[in-house]
């Protein structure tokens, strides 16, 4: 369809600064992407009939990750210490 | 840029902004809005039922009055108890260990329930000071023990929480640290070192769950002297 209408994971890589000047990009449109983001991801991996612990345990690695990327600029220095 | 154990405890920043908003919003994402569905969610009928268990357990005590705290305390322990078990996941940070947010949970919620006993029966609340039966030559110094002990009450929940947390966090990372060296050097003492962290986690985990509990239980019986 054309690229103002499809969602970020159905546009290509290259298309991706033309696809960005299409969204609205203040406060609200962002936080409304935000929820949306959010809603797909919660009813297809947690609201689902049987659900296991995989949709949280997706959640808690990422929020690992997140942490781990927050606090790179300290533990890059841990590397070279002398003493662990 | 000190190095040290204590590193750990610093809130990271990243593009000036500091990590605490995200791991105190964090836990509001775990937990789900319930939904006008009968059945829900496996995970909804889980925090479901453990709302009822948490909301029973404290309000059984308390009396109409105190029932309106009912939102208030079980929300408490529920952020608590998500903020201390998300703490244990690698390289996350726990926003109660630090005394700040302990203190300003405790401290107000502390003076509140003061506050409402002194407003709504000042003779009970003043009376709370001295224990019955006290032999009458003791009275003067053991009022003065029971105010200390009373306006000792909120640094004490406070301290308690931050002081549990920031220990169980430090030994967690000295233990790991000393297993992680001793591995090149004495292989096996390195084994006897992973069997304690593992069962030091188990501990944490343990005393996350306990310590959020400790810290609601006292606020709802510093309530229920006082409502």
């Amino acid at each position: 369809g054309p690229l103002a209408e499809r969602r970020l994971l159905a546009v290509r890589l290259g298309e991706l600064p033309a696809w960005l000047a299409t969204r609205q990009l203040s406060a609200q449109g962002l936080l409304g992407g935000a929820r949306k983001a959010w809603s797909s991801y919660y009813n297809k991996y947690i609201n689902v009939k049987r659900g296991g612990p995989a949709g949280i345990s997706m959640l808690l690695a990422g929020y690992c990750l997140l942490s781990y990327a927050w606090s790179y600029q300290r533990l890059k220095c841990h590397r070279w210490r002398k003493y662990h | 840029m000190n190095l040290s154990f204590f590193d750990q405890f610093m809130s990271p920043c990243l593009l000036g902004i500091p990590l605490i908003p995200l791991s105190m919003l964090f836990p509001a994402l775990l937990l789900p809005a319930p939904n006008n569905r009968w059945i829900t969610n496996r995970l909804s009928t889980l925090q479901l039922w453990l709302f009822h268990m948490i909301t029973k357990q404290l309000m059984i005590p308390l009396n109409k009055n105190g029932h309106k705290w009912a939102l208030l305390l079980t929300s408490l322990m529920v952020l608590l108890l998500m903020i201390n078990l998300l703490g244990l996941l690698p390289y996350t940070f726990t926003p109660t260990t630090q005394l700040s947010m302990n203190m300003a949970l405790a401290f107000p919620l502390w003076l509140a329930t003061l506050l409402t006993g002194l407003r709504n029966q000042p003779s009970i609340s003043l009376g709370h000071l001295l224990p019955e039966g006290t032999p009458t030559p003791l009275i003067p110094a053991l009022i003065l023990i029971e105010t200390t002990s009373l306006l000792i009450r909120p640094l004490a929940l406070g301290v308690r929480l931050t002081a549990n947390l920031t220990a169980g966090h430090l030994l967690i990372q000295l233990i790991s640290t000393a297993t992680t060296t001793l591995l090149p050097i004495m292989p096996a003492i390195s084994i006897l070192t992973a069997m304690i962290l593992f069962l030091l986690t188990i501990l944490e985990v343990a005393v996350a769950m306990i310590q959020a509990y400790v810290f609601v239980l006292l606020l709802s019986l510093y309530l229920q002297e006082n409502i």
